[in-house]
């Protein structure tokens, strides 16, 4: 574990180009280029936050704003929309990069860090995006606002630990890649990010409680959306999950790493 | 990263190998699905069957050294040179390397169109484990090495081929490692580039580098290196000279393509190049050095024979046997028959054998050449064409001993240059 961060730190330069060359290419000959990276985010909250709002203007207890609903909706997107393009790229990752690693020689902590950063840009611009609308919208929440980097770091060791368990697992078992999207479809409506979790009848509110990102997207609506710092042995519980969902992901990762260039 | 010994540009007094190759072996494990090789990392699943790739390779490369990695398709080169890389985890055994090891197999991973060529060379040398200082101190030598001017700064999918090549080729070595891999047939862009590669190569391997080089070309092999391994399905069958290795490797193909030599008459399954009506054919054709020896790797300049046999079906009144050699891309370099050498055989009977032995000196550029075959009855075999063998037998050139030359033919010239003060009168002449 602690030989593969070394491992990683060597090739930074290879992980900090990686990441640039993603978003270069990205926005590469587009006349507005980096711009489009916040127009796309701030498109889709203010589909949430106009229409949304307007169309189902219903109240939610706990948030005195008549865009209460499009402020819940976005709190919550922030979270899964980071959970979620983590873990779809994770599964992805080995047999994308499969050239790359049959042809050379380099830490594969790297792939997953990569992934991380990139993901994180994205996420962060979200969440630029988000603040101006929220301020814009009469709607702050300052003193709980710090909560949203452990957040993050939560969120990412769920989506790397899990992500990089099936993307290992996917080199070998390819059905797990046709699967996983539509696992995940289930996942995102098993949690409440576009309903508020009380209108979930009593019978199912226990069973969605076995849902980790019940807890997760719970957090993030705490801390954006009610203004109240999120409870904290969801929290504990959720990074115990997460950092063993990562040491299995590793150990699994020495256990398939002999016979995984072999199967790409 | 590397304990080991860098002796950089100390002679090669160090016994100690660079490479040490111990019992290596890899196989592909098959299981009843994949999820019993899943639950194999984990218990002891037996798989349902297990198939070596390699087994019990051993050999050690002692610094400087240039050994030619020989076999043909599926004998495991592609398997053997990946482990040294470290793509690939041998599945017992081991691989021991003092130093780096780069491989000059597959150029260009990683390059991203969108990209200019310096953006490319540092995601490149990173990606080979190198910080962003430690690429901004070569950077310049990359550029320069490259050649491709203004376009260094320019996106790559403007590039062409060529200079993507050039590019490449300059990122992954711009560092000397201590153990190289070279794919031979791998073509970076032009002959220009491809001499400085080499040369850059060589330069290297001077400085204590050893190579590994990977061919199908036999030519190649005796060239470049000092040593060869031969490798036959999966096993190491002899390491030694490259020229012995060369002949055991030459016997061991001709095995398979002996048909291709030895020409029966009435085969059913002719290939297409092959026509003619068959009056007078070929039996036999090779290629054999002053002292009888059958070749197909001949030096320039070397005394060769074309042995040529032919059988006669019919009684002919006349044979006239032309052949004509052709380079590898199927230009003509040479061709005559025996009517314009005035040696027409007449009055043939069925059941006669003839041999001809065409001797020349092979003042041929490096590379490889076909022999065309024909048998007619006068000057050309537009009439009474009895048989004509397109690629009868395909030799190589190579330069063992000549200066470096260009081109298809060896017309060495003596040179001679006389120096003298241009007198005021006169202008310089010098360009």
């Amino acid at each position: 574990m602690l030989e593969s961060l070394k491992g990683a730190w060597r090739y930074r330069q290879f992980i900090a180009t990686s990441i640039r060359h993603e978003l270069v290419t990205r926005f590469a000959r587009s006349r507005i280029g980096g711009a489009w990276m916040i127009i796309h985010p701030l498109s889709m909250v203010l589909i949430y936050a106009l229409i949304l709002s307007a169309v189902l203007s219903a109240k939610l207890p706990g948030i005195e704003s008549q865009y209460a609903y499009a402020i819940y909706l976005t709190a919550g997107m922030l979270g899964w929309s980071l959970f979620s393009e983590i873990l779809n790229r994770c599964l992805g990752v080995f047999i994308e990069n499969a050239n790359l690693m049959k042809k050379l020689v380099f830490p594969k902590i790297a792939l997953p860090v990569i992934i991380t950063g990139s993901c994180l840009i994205n996420n962060l611009a979200l969440f630029v995006v988000i603040l101006v609308v929220f301020a814009v919208l009469g709607h702050f929440t300052p003193s709980t606002l710090p909560w949203v980097i452990v957040l993050t770091g939560i969120t990412v060791l769920l989506a790397l630990g899990l992500g990089l368990m099936l993307g290992i697992l996917n080199v070998f078992i390819r059905d797990i890649g046709q699967l996983m999207p539509i696992v995940l479809q289930f996942l995102f409506w098993f949690t409440p990010v576009v309903y508020p979790a009380e209108i979930v009848p009593a019978s199912l509110q226990k069973l969605i409680a076995f849902n980790p990102l019940f807890h997760l997207v719970g957090a993030y609506h705490d801390v954006l959306a009610y203004g109240q710092a999120p409870s904290l042995t969801a929290l504990a519980a959720l990074t115990v999950l997460g950092a063993g969902l990562v040491l299995i992901s590793a150990l699994l990762f020495r256990k398939a790493s002999p016979e995984m260039v072999d199967a790409l | 990263m590397s304990q080991a010994t860098q002796t950089t540009q100390t002679p090669p007094a160090t016994p100690k190998p660079l490479l040490e190759v111990r019992e290596l072996g890899k196989s592909y494990r098959r299981y009843r699905n994949e999820l019993m090789r899943v639950a194999s990392w984990f218990s002891p699943v037996k798989p349902l069957d297990e198939t070596w790739i390699l087994r019990d390779i051993n050999f050690d490369v002692a610094q400087g050294e240039a050994v030619g990695i020989v076999g043909q398709n599926g004998a495991g080169k592609s398997t053997l040179l990946k482990m040294i890389t470290g793509t690939l985890r041998p599945t017992e055994g081991y691989i021991r390397t003092h130093g780096r090891v780069a491989a000059i197999l597959e150029l260009g991973m990683g390059f991203n169109g969108e990209l200019t060529g310096r953006q490319n060379v540092l995601h490149s040398a990173g990606l080979m484990g190198f910080t962003h200082a430690q690429v901004d101190g070569a950077m310049a030598d990359i550029e320069a090495f490259a050649e491709i001017g203004d376009y260094f700064d320019k996106p790559m999918r403007v590039y062409s081929s060529g200079m993507q090549m050039r590019v490449a080729f300059s990122v992954a070595t711009a560092f000397r490692p201590e153990i190289l891999i070279v794919d031979e047939a791998l073509s970076v862009g032009d002959a220009y580039f491809q001499h400085k590669s080499f040369d850059r190569i060589r330069e290297f391997q001077r400085q204590g580098t050893s190579l590994l080089i990977v061919s199908h070309d036999k030519a190649a092999i005796q060239s470049l290196c000092d040593r060869a391994i031969l490798l036959e399905q999966g096993r190491v069958l002899e390491d030694g000279l490259p020229q012995d290795i060369m002949d055991y490797y030459n016997a061991l193909i001709a095995k398979k393509e002996n048909d291709r030599v030895e020409i029966t008459p009435l085969d059913s399954g002719q290939i297409q190049t092959r026509s003619g009506s068959g009056e007078a054919t070929v039996k036999q054709i090779s290629l054999h050095a002053a002292n009888g020896n059958a070749l197909d790797v001949v030096d320039v300049g070397q005394a060769v024979e074309l042995r040529i046999t032919v059988a006669i079906h019919t009684n002919l009144p006349e044979l006239v046997v032309g052949y004509k050699l052709k380079d590898r891309v199927g230009q003509d370099v040479f061709g005559t028959n025996t009517w314009h050498t005035h040696q027409i055989e007449k009055q043939l009977t069925a059941g006669e054998v003839l041999t001809y032995r065409m001797r020349f000196n092979a003042n041929l550029g490096p590379g490889s050449y076909s022999v065309s075959l024909s048998l007619h009855s006068s000057d050309t075999h537009l009439i009474h064409n009895y048989q004509w063998v397109d690629h009868a037998l395909v030799f190589q050139m190579v330069n063992m001993e000549k200066d470096f030359f260009l081109g298809s033919s060896w017309v060495m010239p003596a040179i001679e240059c006389e120096r003298h003060v241009a007198t005021s009168s006169e202008p310089n002449e010098s360009v």
